[in-house]
């Protein structure tokens, strides 16, 4: 079969390639050169996705089969790609924003040396590869060899800096609590070919109608448990603010924009099965909402400019998956879409806001740079209210879409998701503020070495505050324009969300808009007057609580790491020397024992021997008289 | 004569002989009695031998003869045997100034 | 005519070792012999694989019913040539260590290999006995004669455990062989003869106990890291990435097929005790801060999968504890030659004391992440095809009761190893330097070579692991028509 898709495989090698390049001549290449190479790559595998792209949009999705990866009796793996009108779009969204973040970190990584600034792009191109692999694949194996791949990246790119522990630390932490999600989604695929034979998703589709109830909800349940693992849900999420010890574009591109919208896109992916199983969906539901809401909280009070980012993102990732729950799967990924431009676009404006001070990340040592960052403080302003939900901006329109669906599932849940969508409101102005407005607060010498940012890092910002603002016209609500909800008419092959029995009437919907938009402003004026001069002032109370992030990390090390430590420390100390070993040695001791109380009867008088020798004979007589052959 | 008598003879010197071997300490009387033992088992086979040719010689002249070869064997060897043995008492008489075996517990070590 | 040649080459060569005096003579003899083996085992892979020239049979005791008879098949070529690439590997990666009477222990060396070799081709009950024996034999030397300061008397315990073991086995052979109808050894009689479950039923200890032991499974696995810690780098690369296999291998093809009643009825006993020892030993991993005794316990965990795996009967479990074997003896391999760097250079073997190694020696840092990273099975690695399948084989399992338990409480083991492999990498690789660790010097050109193959392996099979499972596909297919008696 050839179809004019089978060259999209070029799509994943070629940021393989740039890997191998930067890899193994890293201490060769010049920073240019590597520069060019890593972000090279990247545009390539761009403008072929555009290409794929529009062959997609022509009809002429296609599944493309390269070569069987693993073919025994039962378990049947081929190493296939999909290209639909899911996979393309986030085709699209890896290798458009991917590239941007690359030519970003050309300017921001500059001050390394020659063989790191290559080893980065050489870790930033093996990211773009798993990330490709991961919604390219035909099947679910395909999909969790991307899975992990990009876990390993965010492993490897969190921990870049490999001198400092505490990055290190953050780096496993984010790895170990990724695998939890991934055995979740390993039993999930042996699930599925225990029933169906294959993981492709083709035939598991097709099959979804005759798994028993059970099986839909276990195989569902475990994969939602997978995705909460990569895109940072509760009870996993810890990871997500860690990693914020990577280079900031990677926080961009891995923590924000591409890998953390993994499970998102699983999930979608999975759509079929998922509208078949009620309970699932009310625990995506009520988990993503939980999650947005305690991310909220805790963002409220953060003064790391990366680690609110971090909560944030958190956050959204939560409403992403209670669009999920409640079966708008479309509005899910318009909500990735425009996330990952205005959340791309907030941490790479933070990474500007970093360069600026020298590495400083605290907020409360900054304020006032809005006068010296000009592009950096338009940008970053486009993308909190992109964020914030304001219309015309992109956010807005996902956000919304979210919205109703929730008012559609229940009015309490849209009553808790509206609350944390002004507290997003809040936070996100609340860090514009202190960061931008007021005096300076830093040192005297950050305050001299203030400057815009270069070019080729001011450039992908303007480009993504463009599709920021823009974004979100590829989904307008049919309330306002009839037939402007071109997202859900492009991916209704493949995403099909669930149909509530009672649609909200056109005149609730614009009461929804109109609520949540106004709320918001009040929102953003309050925190205006609360933080346009900020003073540094020690939290406490409940403040303190939230600052201290509800003591998550802290109830996680007292009641698992530490027990596991123990036990660990029990087995190796206790159980493995008294209880294993002792029983071996044990034994031996017998031996030991036994040998030396026979050894008493080697006396050494010969007279002994004889008397010994004699009595035995006469035993042998008397034995033998007994057992005669009858 | 019947050979219950040898029978009764032999068994008698052998269980002097085991007796000496286990009461005695003196290196020497120790010999004298293994020499006792073995010659009550040639007093045995010399008799059993006699027997059976008697009754077979009409059969075949050479049954029965065997058991007196063996005695003729176990006389040679009792003879080498005497000889290493003796050799051994002289040593140790020579080492240890005594020919009780008690002293013999070196063995044990 | 090849399986004779995969025998004798290593034979001849190691006792003609003993007789070379010059040490740097008797290392390229070494090196010499093992390359030409892997050329034989490659050539019986590729080249010649008509059927005529992968067996020879001789006599050999013909009275008591033993012949000489070897044969590769799909499952003896792929241990073979692990045995095969595992040498010259190991030779090139310790090329710069320095023995005392050099030319003996290459000797003993090489002898191992024609033992492991013999074991991994015998058709005959008794001859896999005997060289079940040879190769442990060296092995004994060479860890007594060469090992640390606590040598004889870890020694004594391996030698004792693992020969214990091998007695029940000899007891078992011996049974069964005074069963077979023609009172002979020859594994055909073995696989044809049916034995009442009631004797399947301990019969199957005395032979599982040689193979438990050997690979091992808990709790009789304590011989295994002390032993590790104390024999010589090469010594220990060859034990754990060869040696060990030898108990799963022992398990296919002289347990499962000969008493598959037992097999069935005890599957989730051993099931259960591998997997056990999986969380156990990955547990103690955790905890360890010697990197010899971390890397001995992570090879515990990844064994018992195997184990598991096997007592699945499914074709993936079997197909995937195959293709783990190679992997992983690959793997460990990798792992130990690094560790046996940092060793020689420092001469430390605890975690704590070292650091900060990515400054100063990034190729090596690279290879042994690579590695590490392979043997916790990340996707496109050597491992990932092969636990995917055993875990989806042990899912799947026939006789279990409780397949699902028994694979996420296997698969907890996969996020223990993540955490210790990430632990130790972070804590003698990254982070600063001390005043020790300052002083290492990168790779050095033959290391370089043997971890690049490493490398190299773990990627070719990873990617395409069907080339490995195309090789054993037909082996697994006739031993399952052995093995399961029922279906599903």
């Amino acid at each position: 079969m050839s179809n004019k898709l089978d060259i999209v495989y070029l799509i994943p090698l070629l940021p393989l390639i740039g890997f191998l390049i930067n890899g193994l001549g890293r201490n060769y290449l010049s920073k240019t050169l590597s520069g060019i190479i890593g972000s090279g790559v990247i545009l390539g595998s761009f403008v072929l996705s555009i290409w794929a792209f529009m062959q997609v949009r022509e009809g002429n999705a296609a599944d493309v089969h390269y070569f069987d990866f693993i073919r025994v009796a039962g378990v049947h793996i081929p190493f296939d790609f999909k290209i639909d009108q899911l996979s393309s779009l986030f085709l699209l969204i890896i290798t458009g924003v991917g590239f941007l973040i690359h030519v970003y970190s050309t300017a921001y990584m500059h001050e390394e040396r020659k063989d790191h600034f290559a080893r980065y792009f050489a870790y930033l191109n093996l990211f773009v590869f798993s990330m490709l692999l991961l919604v390219m694949g035909g099947n679910y194996v395909i999909m969790f060899i991307g899975w992990e791949g990009v876990g390993l990246c965010s492993y490897l790119l969190i921990g870049y800096w490999f001198k400092n522990q505490e990055y290190n630390k953050a780096a496993n932490k984010a790895f170990v609590m990724n695998r939890i999600g991934d055995l979740a989604f390993l039993v999930a695929i042996f699930w599925i070919i225990s029933k169906v034979g294959n993981a492709n998703y083709n035939d598991v589709f097709a099959y979804a109608k005759e798994f028993s109830a059970t099986d839909i909800t276990v195989i569902t349940l475990l994969l939602f448990v997978g995705a909460t693992g990569k895109s940072a849900q509760i009870p996993l999420y810890t990871w997500l603010p860690d990693a914020m010890a990577g280079p900031t574009p990677v926080s961009a591109l891995i923590h924000a924009a591409t890998m953390v919208t993994a499970g998102i896109y699983m999930i979608a992916r999975s759509n079929i099965l998922y509208s078949l199983s009620h309970l699932t969906m009310d625990v995506v539901a009520y988990t993503g909402l939980a999650t947005a809401l305690l991310a909220a909280t805790i963002a409220l009070k953060q003064n790391d400019i990366k680690k609110v980012l971090a909560y944030s993102t958190v956050s959204q990732l939560g409403f992403m998956f209670l669009a999920l729950g409640t079966g708008a799967y479309v509005a899910a990924v318009f909500h990735v879409m425009t996330h990952a431009f205005f959340k791309a676009l907030l941490f790479l404006g933070s990474g500007s806001v970093i360069h600026a001070m020298s590495g400083e990340q605290d907020i409360r040592n900054m304020g006032g740079l809005s006068k010296k960052l000009k592009w950096t403080f338009i940008t970053f302003l486009i993308g909190c209210i992109a964020i914030a939900g304001i219309p015309p901006f992109s956010g807005f329109f996902s956000k919304d879409a979210i919205l109703l669906a929730a008012f559609e599932k229940s009015p309490v849940l849209y009553g808790i998701a509206l609350f944390t969508a002004l507290l997003t409101a809040f936070y996100m102005f609340r860090l514009l503020f202190i960061t931008f407005s007021g005096k300076f607060r830093g040192t005297h010498e950050q305050e001299h070495h203030l400057h815009e940012s270069p070019p080729s890092m001011l450039l992908p910002l303007i480009i993504l505050a463009v599709l920021s603002i823009a974004g979100g016209l590829v989904g307008i609500p049919e309330a306002i324009s009839h037939g402007g909800d071109k997202l859900a008419a492009f991916l209704s092959p493949v995403v099909q969300s669930v149909k509530h029995d009672a649609p909200v009437s056109h005149s609730t919907e614009y009461m929804l808009m109109g609520l949540s938009t106004v709320l918001v402003l009040i929102m953003i004026i309050y925190a205006w007057f609360r933080f346009r001069n900020y003073q540094r002032k020690e939290e406490t109370g409940f403040g303190k609580v939230l600052e201290n992030k509800w003591y998550v990390d802290e109830l996680y090390e007292s009641i698992i790491v530490k027990p596991l430590h123990r036990l660990g420390g029990f087995a190796k100390d206790v159980f493995e020397k008294t209880v294993v070993d002792g029983l071996v040695n044990g034994v031996s001791k017998m031996v030991n024992y036994g040998g030396r109380q026979l050894r008493l009867l080697q006396s050494g008088q010969v007279g002994a021997y004889v008397l010994l020798m004699v009595i035995s004979m006469i035993l042998i007589f008397v034995i033998q008289l007994f057992v005669r052959k009858q | 004569m019947p050979i219950n008598l040898y029978i009764l003879l032999a068994v008698a010197l052998f269980a002097i002989g085991i007796i000496g071997v286990l009461t005695r300490r003196n290196a020497i009387i120790i010999f004298m009695c293994i020499e006792l033992m073995l010659n009550a088992v040639n007093l045995l086979l010399v008799a059993f031998s006699k027997m059976h040719h008697l009754k077979m010689a009409g059969v075949d002249p050479r049954i029965g003869t065997d058991g007196q070869i063996f005695v003729f064997f176990i006389m040679v060897v009792a003879a080498a045997e005497v000889s290493v043995g003796l050799a051994i008492i002289v040593m140790m008489y020579r080492n240890i100034h005594s020919v009780d075996v008690n002293f013999l517990n070196r063995l044990k070590h | 005519m090849i399986p004779v040649l995969l025998i004798l080459i290593p034979l001849l060569a190691g006792l003609a070792s003993f007789f070379i005096k010059n040490e740097k003579t008797a290392r390229a003899w070494a090196l010499l012999a093992a390359i030409v083996t892997l050329g034989v085992s490659l050539l019986g892979i590729t080249v010649i694989t008509d059927a005529r020239h992968l067996q020879h049979e001789c006599r050999w005791m013909e009275s008591i019913g033993a012949s000489f008879s070897v044969k590769l098949d799909g499952m003896g070529q792929l241990l073979c040539l692990l045995n095969a690439v595992a040498y010259p590997v190991v030779l090139l990666a310790t090329w710069k260590t320095n023995y005392r009477k050099a030319n003996n222990f290459f000797a003993l060396m090489l002898l191992a290999q024609a033992g492991m070799m013999g074991v991994f081709l015998a058709m005959d009950a008794l001859l896999f006995y005997f060289f079940w024996e040879l190769a442990l034999i060296p092995m004994y030397f060479l860890c007594s004669q060469w090992g640390g300061e606590r040598r004889i008397a870890v020694t004594f315990k391996f030698f004792i455990y693992t020969f214990i073991g091998s007695l029940l086995m000899l007891v078992g052979i011996l049974y069964i062989w005074s069963k077979s109808a023609d009172h002979s050894f020859s594994i055909s009689s073995f696989y044809t003869l049916w034995v009442t479950p009631k004797e399947q039923l301990f019969l199957f200890w005395l032979f599982f106990a040689a193979f438990a032991i050997k690979m091992p499974i808990f709790p009789l696995h304590t011989w295994q890291p002390d032993t590790y810690e104390q024999a010589p780098a090469a010594t220990t690369m060859i034990l754990s990435g060869v040696m060990v296999k030898m108990g799963v291998f022992g398990i296919v093809r002289w347990l499962m097929p000969v008493l598959p009643y037992s097999s069935f009825m005890w599957g989730d006993m051993v099931t259960a005790f591998a997997v056990t020892g999986m969380i156990y030993a990955s547990l103690i991993a955790i905890r360890q801060d010697s990197l010899r005794k971390l890397v001995a316990y992570s090879s515990i965990a990844h064994i018992g999968l195997m184990c598991a795996a096997v007592f699945s009967e499914t074709e993936s479990g079997v197909q995937g504890a195959m293709i783990q074997m190679f992997s992983h003896g690959i793997n460990i391999i990798g792992l130990w030659i690094v560790v046996g760097i940092i060793e020689r250079q420092f001469g430390v073997k605890k975690i704590s004391e070292l650091g900060g190694l990515a400054q100063k020696a990034p190729s090596m840092t690279i290879m042994f992440v690579i590695v590490a990273l392979a043997n916790i099975a990340l996707p496109l690695t050597n491992a990932f095809a092969g636990e995917f399948l055993m875990f989806n084989g042990v899912f799947n399992s026939l006789g279990s009761k409780y397949p699902v338990l028994l694979t996420v409480l296997a698969g907890t083991s996969i996020i223990l190893a993540a955490v210790y492999t990430l632990n130790m990498i972070r804590k003698v690789f990254y982070g600063h330097t001390n005043e020790l660790t300052a002083t290492i010097t990168d790779l050095g050109l033959t290391e370089k070579i043997a971890l690049g193959a490493i490398v190299a392996m773990i990627f070719v099979f990873g990617v395409y692991p069907q080339a490995l499972l195309n090789l054993t596909q037909e082996f697994t297919d006739t031993f399952l028509s052995k093995v399961v008696l029922v279906k599903k």
